[in-house]
């Protein structure tokens, strides 16, 4: 029984198929980098993942159990969580209170307020914000946000992290930093799913790749096979590609 | 917190004010009765508006709507019921409403939620009109079986309870979770949070408190027709005061409806004539100069945060 699985997903916007009969297995365990040039569909299986959108046919299971076709509140009770390309936090409550609601809302796990308060404290803490804890969260600049975001998403208790490009806009020292976290977080037995296009990041992290092009895998594998495949260069990577 | 501001005081002053409420028709004139009687009845009604409508910032205009099944439910069950009964079927029909309400408008947000809630309230004003005149086969109906001083605990009550409810819902991991709903549904849904069942839930709970309103209300009216009872000035009332008062403290809405109330009956019987013109001039004011509402001018401004116990 695969972690994740996707069975001849397919996503169709009208006429166009974002996704088109996309198989794909996930193990439990590490870090799994999702790339592809722009429109490749990475974003939409994020979304069909985390229950934003529902596939057209074929279907997604987590843990062996169907999760396309339900709700995305119920998706995040069974474990997975997700960040968005575009930070969407909560920007008139406080960014405690951001992290407080994952917790409180994410996977049960029968605590108490007291235990949903340590768990916010601890993961302010692990994220570098605990200075900024009773900030409202709009008042943040965007690389904050992204954290907040991150520990939002992580205090539902996730088995699955989505990462949507979590790295994007951030400066080297930033990124490194980033980098650290989601490793830590890989250590905690998290498994991640990262859409990522800065490729010096996805190449070092990842364990495994998967390259979509037009809605369809072209590619998967570890890193060093992925930066020697013909496909992946001619379509993402390009000629001159250091990886 | 400490000084005037304590928890015994405020515990005081609340007891103190309900009691010279509680009193108030032994020794007040009649229409003074009578006013504080519609004042508690805008403050039920703005207190139970800014439930749902406060955190998560969606307008509703449809408070007419619940407000008039209430006290259609009192116009038909008045004379065959007790009060207390009379004024929660008033309250069960504004949720029963609310709750279908909250299912038409699942999809819809901001701007879209005012403009469809207020349309649909019309709907239902023109469909009780047609009823009437077609099936019914007459224009109004008189509303028996209560007095004045009655009229006036009932309100005293639901307005405490809504107050009450208000309260403790913003205190509540709920309220926070309606703040969250109302500033990204995508991120509350994918934070675990049932946004279908908490957007029904809460608007059908400010839904029951505008139809108990309606109903106890009834008897003021002592004879209702459907452009009476469904108000669209009920609707957009609620908000005006609310903004007024200001909705980021738990008093901005009562003090609101409060002021607001008392200024509109003051005006209408000192100036009939210039009674809406100064009441606008009273709200472009407010808008321009205190857009947090009296609560923000008052107040040191930041909302009491959920953590801080």
């Amino acid at each position: 029984m695969a972690f994740l699985e996707g069975v001849k997903v397919t996503k169709r916007f009208g006429g166009l198929a974002a996704i088109l009969d996309l198989s794909f297995k996930i193990d439990q365990g590490g870090i799994i980098g999702l790339i592809g040039p722009n429109g490749a569909g990475k974003t939409t299986l994020l979304n069909l993942i985390s229950g934003s959108l529902t596939p057209t046919t074929g279907e997604i299971l987590f843990k062996g159990k169907r999760i396309s076709g339900l709700r995305p509140h119920q998706i995040c009770k069974k474990g997975i969580a997700r960040t968005f390309q575009s930070v969407k936090l909560f920007g008139n409550i406080t960014v405690s209170e951001n992290i407080l609601l994952g917790s409180v809302y994410g996977k049960p796990r029968g605590l108490s307020r007291t235990n949903h308060s340590t768990e916010t404290s601890d993961l302010l803490k692990f994220l570098g914000l605990a200075g900024k804890r009773d900030v409202l969260a709009k008042d943040l600049n965007i690389v904050e946000q992204k954290f907040v975001e991150l520990a939002r998403a992580l205090a539902t208790k996730p088995d699955l992290l989505l990462l949507d490009e979590l790295i994007a806009g951030l400066n080297p020292s930033e990124t490194s930093l980033a980098c650290d976290k989601i490793k830590e977080i890989k250590k905690k037995g998290i498994t991640i799913f990262m859409v990522e296009h800065v490729m010096g990041v996805i190449m070092s992290l990842s364990d495994r790749v998967i390259v979509l092009n037009h809605g369809e895998k072209i590619a998967d594998g570890t890193p060093e096979e992925i930066s020697r495949d013909r496909k992946v260069i001619e379509t993402y990577l390009g000629e001159d590609s250091e990886c | 917190m400490e000084g005037k501001h304590s928890p015994v005081n405020k515990l005081f002053f609340i007891c103190f004010a309900w009691l010279v409420a509680a009193t108030l028709p032994f020794y007040s004139p009649a229409y003074v009765l009578l006013s504080i009687t519609s004042i508690l009845m805008y403050v039920t009604l703005t207190v139970s508006w800014t439930i749902f409508c406060g955190p998560t910032g969606y307008i509703s205009l449809a408070t007419a709507t619940f407000f008039g099944i209430g006290i259609y439910c009192a116009a038909l069950l008045g004379s065959s019921l007790p009060a207390p009964a009379v004024v929660l079927c008033g309250g069960l029909a504004g949720l029963a409403f609310g709750v279908l309400v909250g299912l038409i408008c699942l999809r819809l947000s901001g701007f879209y939620f005012a403009v469809f809630t207020f349309g649909l309230s019309e709907l239902v004003r023109h469909s009780v009109l047609w009823w009437e005149h077609n099936v019914s086969g007459t224009v109004g109906r008189w509303v028996t079986g209560t007095s004045i001083t009655q009229a006036f605990y009932s309100l005293l009550v639901i307005a405490s309870l809504s107050i009450l409810a208000a309260y403790l819902i913003r205190r509540s991991i709920y309220g926070m979770a309606l703040k969250a709903i109302g500033e990204s549904e995508e991120a509350a849904e994918h934070a675990g949070i049932n946004v279908v069942v908490y957007r029904i839930a809460f608007f059908a709970i400010s839904s029951f408190f505008m139809g108990m309103a309606g109903a106890a209300m009834a008897a003021k009216f002592t004879y209702i027709d459907p452009n009476s009872a469904f108000n669209p000035l009920i609707s957009f009332t609620p908000v005006l005061m609310s903004l007024f008062g200001g909705i980021e403290r738990d008093y901005g809405p009562i003090l609101g409806a409060f002021i607001l109330t008392f200024i509109s009956e003051v005006l209408l019987s000192r100036f009939p004539y210039f009674y809406t013109l100064i009441y606008g001039i009273i709200f472009v004011v407010v808008i321009l100069f205190m857009p947090r509402g009296l609560a923000g001018l008052l107040g040191s401004g930041h909302q009491h945060k959920f953590m801080d116990h």
